[in-house]
Formats: structure tokens, sequence, C-alpha cells
């Protein structure tokens, strides 16, 4: 290609070509470094690897609850008895704050057993209920001890300033008496 | 501002004004980047000191991410290291970035010295200058030093063992000096504490002498190739764009070659015993420090018999510390006033030998110490100070320089008999 005779009144001119391109070359490569040091901030390996929690249930007995960590959080779990199932099943119809019917919370081969973050939705504090001798509410499920959200035994939010049902976390029954959370 | 053939700066518009008269920010950051009258001849050594900048950042940067992921507790130290390089997201990579940034930070530093040592920017108006790079040395020396440690491999500890043995030869007071450095009869846990809390600390107490350093370099202005002074703006430009431009290429290449031993050959500068924990029931085969030590480590290790009264391991100690010390006052060992060696001949060969000197002892400071490693280093160490105490200042007496060009301009203009414009 020839020299054009006025390189000046080029238009794009050749240098915007240039100041582009280094542009565009300078900011790619910023962020290719910038995006490791962010990258560093999220969960490392060794704490995704402690993502699930494997819980034997076969000590507990109906009515019987108890606390396991998972994630760093508490995640109540609860055996519950006949009666407990037939009010949470019953309440499924009542005027609740965050509607949920009692089957999409537990498992349908597993209806006796409550799985449920114990993080209160309102202020995350963990609500009593799980461990023996603690208050349950007068819906006989959880009470938040912070700022008194009752919870029942479906875990569903029935009274109180806290918005939401306390959160189902994902999990599996490996066996029947063995669960993976997570 | 100290020179007349300075620009000063100048606010042009109403708010630059208002701010220029309560905080004058912007006239900083011009008198340091922008107008800085830079002498116009200046070569690629000058790139150095930027670079040495930018290694700093590096190194300021990456540190303060693994001090996130990092613990100072003996019991997890390594353990916690080995976790950055394994768990960490990306922390493998900026784990490398900050072991060779260091090995980097010193090689551009080193490199800026001997620019300084053979341009003679040491020498008046620049002393201040050159002793205020002298204690950035010493204060990365330091830094270097403690980081080593943090990661509790039996390099770490036993070069703090070492090294912290060196104040137990000063007579007298010695033992208690290395048990207050250390804090107990052996590196332990208190030890690695406050190395841990020193290393995060002094790197910014080198950002803070940096500083005083730019400022020194900005009252006289930069030396040039030449060695001769600004006569006046024909023998200047513009630090911007024309050495913003030029030091941003120096950084082009510098990370290029950076990244060839982040990402191929990481461990290279490493030493591999430092994969070992610490084990303060034995002492690994050789024991050497960090590259960057080695000459200083060499000159040490020449000491091996008493004389004139002195026991061998202070005479060691003495030469080492004496061996940066020196630098100090070499300004005042340096009495010719003529700054390049382009226009010395014979201490232009003496630079040339000494270089060589410096390679010598560092490669024996690197060696195991048996000979004929200990034979050659005392040699070396031997002339490492006759060059600063002996032939520099007698040659700086009886030398017959080259004549010096009249001004910055003038070899550049005559040049194919090119006359300067009247």
């Amino acid at each position: 290609m020839a020299e054009p005779l006025h390189p000046e009144l080029e238009n794009p001119r050749r240098r915007d070509f240039i100041h582009v391109a280094t542009g565009a070359f300078v900011a790619t490569g910023a962020a290719m470094v910038v995006y490791p040091f962010i990258q560093q901030m999220n969960p490392s390996a060794d704490v995704l690897a402690m993502a699930t929690v494997e819980v034997d249930l076969s000590k507990l007995q109906p009515g019987q609850g108890m606390k396991v960590k998972w994630q760093g959080k508490p995640v109540l779990i609860r055996y519950r008895t006949p009666a407990e199932i037939s009010d949470a099943i019953k309440a499924d119809t009542a005027d609740l704050r965050d509607p949920e019917k009692d089957a999409a919370r537990v498992k349908a081969e597993h209806p006796n057993f409550l799985i449920a973050v114990g993080v209160c939705t309102h202020l995350g504090c963990v609500p009593l209920g799980a461990a023996s001798g603690e208050t349950r509410g007068e819906y006989g499920g959880f009470y938040c001890p912070c700022h008194g959200s009752v919870y029942d035994t479906s875990g569903r939010i029935r009274k109180g300033p806290a918005p939401k049902n306390l959160e189902v976390p994902k999990y599996a029954f490996k066996s029947p008496t063995v669960v993976e959370i997570g | 501002m100290a020179m007349d053939w300075m620009v000063d700066y100048q606010p042009k518009s109403g708010i630059s004004k208002w701010i220029d008269q309560r905080l004058p920010l912007p006239r900083l950051v011009y008198n340091t980047l922008g107008g800085y009258p830079t002498p116009k001849n200046l070569n690629y050594f000058w790139n150095f000191g930027s670079l040495a900048g930018m290694f700093l950042v590096i190194q300021i940067v990456t540190g303060i991410v693994l001090a996130m992921h990092y613990s100072a507790n003996t019991l997890v130290a390594f353990n916690s290291v080995e976790h950055i390089m394994r768990d960490v997201n990306y922390g493998w990579l900026i784990r490398y970035l900050h072991m060779n940034g260091a090995s980097f930070f010193f090689v551009v530093v080193y490199i800026h010295i001997f620019r300084g040592l053979y341009y003679g920017s040491y020498k008046e108006p620049r002393e201040m200058l050159w002793i205020l790079g002298v204690v950035i040395m010493l204060l990365m020396m330091a830094t270097a030093f403690m980081g080593y440690v943090l990661k509790w491999g039996q390099m770490s500890f036993w070069g703090a063992k070492v090294i912290t043995g060196l104040f137990s030869a000063i007579p007298l007071i010695g033992t208690s000096i290395q048990t207050l450095l250390v804090g107990g009869p052996v590196p332990d846990n208190y030890t690695l504490n406050r190395f841990f809390s020193l290393h995060y600390l002094l790197p910014f107490v080198i950002v803070g002498v940096v500083i005083l350093h730019i400022w020194a370099l900005h009252i006289p202005g930069s030396n040039n190739p030449l060695g001769i002074d600004v006569k006046g703006p024909q023998d200047t430009v513009s630090f911007h764009p024309y050495y913003t431009i030029k030091d941003l290429f120096g950084v082009c290449v510098a990370l290029f070659i950076f990244c060839i031993f982040v990402f191929f050959t990481p461990d290279l500068l490493g030493d591999p015993d430092n994969s070992i924990m610490a084990n303060p029931m034995a002492t690994p085969a050789h024991i050497k420090p960090e590259w960057y030590f080695w000459p200083f480590y060499g000159i040490l290790r020449a000491f091996t018999f008493d004389f004139f009264g002195i026991p061998a391991k202070l005479w060691g100690v003495l030469a080492m510390f004496s061996s940066i010390l020196l630098l100090f006052v070499l300004p005042w060992l340096d009495n010719s006033p003529v700054r390049s060696a382009n226009f010395r001949p014979i201490y232009r060969q003496m630079f040339i030998v000494f270089v060589i000197d410096i390679l010598v002892l560092g490669w024996c400071g690197g060696s195991p110490a048996a000979e004929p490693y200990v034979i050659i280093s005392r040699f070396a160490t031997a002339y490492y100070f006759i060059h600063f105490l002996v032939l520099v200042p007698i040659v700086a007496r009886l030398e017959t320089p080259v004549s010096l060009p009249k001004s910055i301009g003038t070899p550049v203009l005559n040049y194919g008999n090119l006359q300067p414009a009247e």
C-alpha cells in the first residue's frame, strides 16, 4: 500500500488506532491482574471442602432435637412426633407471614425430620428449641430469645419481628439414619 | 526547587490556585512527575529507580494479601504457607509474586546502586540523596531477612539463628543484644511474632524514606551519564511525557522478565531446604542466605582466624557491617570533581574490577564454607576494602580526567559536525 500523501488528514488516524489498541491492551492486562487479587478473598479450597457435613440421626428419639455445625452455621434438626407433624400440616391453611406448605419443607420419605438453618431471619441469632430443656415457644417449634420471634414445628415464622421462615438447607438422606447436609 | 533552571508549578485555573494555597498536592505531583526538568541524555540505567518503586509497590500489595491468609504462630506458620499455595484462590500466584518480587527488588536496586557508583551520582550536591538510598538498602535487607523467617522452614529458622547470632560477636553486651532481638534463648514463637509485626511495618518505613529520597533528588535534579551540571533549559526535557513513557517501557520489559520467573521457574531463586518445616534439633547441611545476601555473607565467612587480638567472629561481623556502612562515607572518600566514570579512565577500570570482585564474593558466599571458597573470599574481601579505602581516594587525587563536554547539548549537537544553532 502506498503511503498516504497527508497522513495527518486520515480519519481515523493511524495514531488513533495505536492509542485505542494500547488502551485496550492495558485494560485487559489490568483486569487480568486484578482478578486473582479479588478472587483470593473468596472461600479457599479447604473452606469449600467443608461445604457438606454428614449427620448420624440414629441416636435421636421422637420429640428430641440436635444442633450441628454446617459451613460455620448451626443447623437445627428435630425428630418430630406424629402430633407435631399434624400440627404443622394443619397450620398450612393458617394466615402465615411467609406462606409455605409443611410438605415443601421436609422430604416426603422422612417427614419426621425437620432440618432448618438455625439462624433467625430477623437479625441472625440462634433460635432455641433444638437442644433438650430449651424453650420451644408457643407453637412448639423454636423461639428466638433475642427479639422474641416464634417459629412452629415446621420452622415457619408465626409471631415476632422475623420476616421469613427458617431456611431449609439442601440435604439428602444417605441411609434412613444418615443425612448429608449441603 | 533549588536550581534556577527548574520550572516552578504555575496553577492556571481559579480552582487549582485555591487548592494550591491550601494543600499544594497538585504542585507536589507536578514537581515529581509532570514538569520536573530532566537531563535529556539519560540512558536506560536511569530506569531502575522507577523500577525499584514499582517492585516496592508489588511487594506491599502482594504482602498485604498474603497477611490475610498467613498465621504467625510456629505451630501453624509453615502449614499456613502451604495453605496459601494449595487452597487460597490464586494464592500460589500471589506468593510467587512476593517471593520473586523480593529478588527482583534487589536486582533493580543493586543495578540502581551500581549506576550511581559508575556515574558518580553520590557526589556533591547529591550526598544526602545517596545516604538516604543506603538507608533504604539497609531497611530492605532487614525486611527481606525477617520476611524469609516467616515461612518457618529450615532455612528460615537457621537463617534467623545465624543472623541474630551475628550480634553475639559484639564484646560484653553481644549475647544480651541477641537475646533482646530474638526474645529468648533460640528463635521461637516470640521471634516469629515480632518478625511478622516488623516485616509488615518496615515496608511503610521504606515508603517514607523513598519519599525523602525523591525529595532529595528533586533539589539538585537528576545526575546524567555525562555527570556534568545542567546549564539551562536547553539541556533538559520535561519528565512527562518523555521519561514517563521511557519508564513505562522499562516497566514492560521488567515485568516481562519477572513473569518468566514467576510463571515458569518460580522456585529457582529459593532454597529447597526451606520446604522442610523448621527443626531446631537439626541444622541443614549447607546454610546459605538468599542470593542477594551472598556477597555480604562471603565477607562474613572470609575471617577464620584471630588477628590483632580480635577474634575471627568479631572480624567477620565488623567487616560485613562496615562493607555496607562504608557506602555512607563514599561521597567523602572520592574527592574527584568529575562524576561520570566515562571521563575517568582509571576509575572506570577500577569500577569493572570492583563489580567482578562483588560477583566473586557472591559466588563464594553462596558456596559451602570450604576451600577454595574461603581463601578466594579472603582475597576478594581484602580487595573490597582496598577499593573503597585506598584506591578510590588515591585515584581521585592522581587521575587525569578526560576533558569534559561543555554542556549536555554539546556532544549531541556536535555529532556529525553539526553546529548548535546560535
